[in-house]
């Protein structure tokens, strides 16, 4: 086993040397700009970028022309959500998206609303999820985009997509989904989803950073989107740039990959967080899981570690990559707003830890990870005054705390 | 985040974590921060009354590195002061020792607090423990 162990795949992946060695050419001898029409470089250029799109499309039951190719899913999803609100704006002014979105996702939303946009952000229930009522109740006669993730990066939570496409649809009003973290790890398929337009990008599926693609319904309805770069009109004019030919070959490959490899690293991943899950429960006592089991990634667990702080806990494991909900290990120091969105209780946020698990992870990592963790988390809860407060009897929630 | 060697070696190797009896009179608690902002420092001393000399300090944290880091070292700097030469422990000079990032300043306010809090606390029980005060003498310590 080497180290140090990565357990992050929600923040990203490594290049599948598959992928990588597909994308190799096209940086040397392959080198053509696929807009070039008139000679051979551009040709074979084309016919790669053609190929990924077909990849891509394969992977999530679209058509080939239906794929517009970004530099990732930030990108997207500013497309996406800018490009239907500036092209629907005589239509209506309203957005519904939910609080444990992205922040590509929020805070275009956010922008939206600076403009003058309307945007309702739905909360979401204990197990993470919408409810469906309120999406329901929601909807206005100006309603134009349901924006709501496929997955979430932090829970792994899978949202009720099918029913959400099926509710926008009977509305008429637009469907996009940020599924960045689902494609290619679970089954998903725009018509059975009725996506009208989905996000997606190449690093988060085991293909390089920097390409992502948005799929963007041809029919029933024909979407349209307002261009948010100007320039050579690619991508029907919807996202000019010379393409990431090498980028896109490399998602392409990624996606195949996925496709082909889906229901084995499922059932492997699965196996590997139970094994997870399990040994942590043997070994603790006062943890508890952040978001439903039961409609979840098959590679992500994210456990609270009552009474001990999650960047005290991190700096405990320092030879494993995770990640934390934890104030001190975000950039704004607040805690997670996804788990505080769960209303669990901000203390809980503080304590979480995100386990990403993926194609390379194995049972002897997990296993060094849990004794490692185990260590860890006995140690600090030794010198916690909350633990030895609960130990003496004392209700935490009762206590009049200074807040600073 | 890179942590200064000296976090680190607090971390790895707290000093003094424990507990005093909080309950004698002579153990001053000082219990300051909130679960959900993330920190929570207790923090106590035992001080001879003869001399005026804290000869005893222990800490539990539940808090980042950096907390735990501070409360190690307050506890450390504690011992063999005056309960004056205490008070006068700023956050700065534990922000100095630990090479802390701006990011982490408010875990040194947070252990000077407790610092104050726990002094306080060691003299409020003192005044309710005056001999010959009536009412004094007969109060509870306050748990």
């Amino acid at each position: 086993m080497k180290l140090p162990i990565y357990m992050d795949y929600h923040a990203t992946t490594p290049v599948d040397p598959r992928v990588l060695e597909a994308m190799l050419p096209y940086f040397t001898d392959n080198f053509g700009n696929s807009a070039s029409r008139n000679h051979a470089f551009g040709w074979v250029a084309e016919e790669a970028v053609d190929k990924g799109r077909k990849q891509v499309a394969d992977l999530i039951g679209a058509k080939p022309k239906e794929v517009i190719f970004t530099s990732g899913a930030t990108e997207s999803n500013n497309l996406a959500i800018k490009g239907v609100a500036e092209m629907y704006r005589e239509k209506g002014n309203h957005v519904i998206t939910c609080v444990t979105e992205h922040k590509a996702v929020i805070d275009t939303c956010k922008k939206l609303e600076k403009q003058g946009g309307r945007v309702t952000y739905l909360p979401v229930q204990k197990d993470g999820r919408i409810d469906l009522d309120e999406l329901r109740a929601a909807i206005t006669d100006k309603t134009i985009l349901i924006t709501i993730m496929t997955a979430n990066n932090e829970i792994g939570v899978l949202q009720p997509v099918a029913e959400i496409g099926a509710i926008a649809k009977e509305k008429g009003i637009l469907f996009h989904t940020d599924a960045v973290q689902a494609v290619g790890k679970v089954p998903f398929d725009v018509n059975e989803v009725k996506a009208d337009l989905v996000s997606l990008t190449a690093h988060k599926m085991y293909g390089p950073k920097g390409v992502g693609a948005l799929y963007v319904r041809r029919r029933n309805p024909r979407v349209l989107l307002a261009e948010q770069i100007s320039g050579g009109g690619h991508e029907r004019g919807m996202r000019s740039g010379t393409l990431n030919v090498p980028g896109i070959v490399g998602l392409g490959k990624a996606a195949e990959i996925c496709q082909t490899d889906m229901a084995a690293d499922t059932a492997r991943l699965m196996a590997l967080r139970d094994r997870l899950s399990e040994k942590f429960h043997q070994n603790l006592d006062e943890i508890y899981i952040n978001g439903s089991m039961e409609h979840r990634l098959p590679h992500n667990l994210n456990i609270s570690f009552a009474y001990v702080e999650g960047e005290s806990l991190l700096m405990g494991i320092n030879d494993v990559a995770v990640s934390s909900g934890s104030a001190c290990t975000s950039a704004s120091l607040e805690p997670s707003y996804v788990l505080k969105a769960l209303g669990a209780g901000d203390d809980l946020a503080h304590s979480s830890i995100r386990f990403g698990l993926g194609r390379w992870s194995t049972d002897d990592e997990v296993d060094y990870v849990v004794d490692k963790l185990t260590d860890v988390v006995r140690r600090l809860r030794e010198m916690s005054p909350l633990y030895e407060m609960v130990k003496e009897g004392v209700d935490l929630s009762k206590m009049q705390w200074i807040a600073h | 985040m890179a942590y200064s060697d000296k976090v680190i070696d607090h971390y790895e190797h707290p000093r003094n974590v424990g507990s005093l009896p909080k309950n004698d009179v002579n153990v001053g608690t000082g219990l300051v921060g909130a679960p959900e902002c993330g920190d929570v420092m207790k923090l106590q001393v035992q001080i001879n009354p003869e001399t005026g000399v804290i000869d005893d300090a222990k800490f539990k944290t539940f808090g980042c590195g950096s907390a735990i880091a501070s409360s190690s070292l307050a506890t450390e700097w504690l011992k063999g002061k005056t309960v004056d030469q205490a008070l006068a422990i700023k956050n700065t000079d534990i922000v100095t020792e630990l090479a802390l990032p701006p990011v982490k300043i408010h875990c040194s306010v947070l252990a000077e607090d407790a610092i104050k809090a726990a002094i306080a606390d060691y003299k409020k029980k003192r005044e309710e423990n005056t001999p010959g005060d009536a009412v004094g003498a007969h109060a509870q310590p306050s748990a």
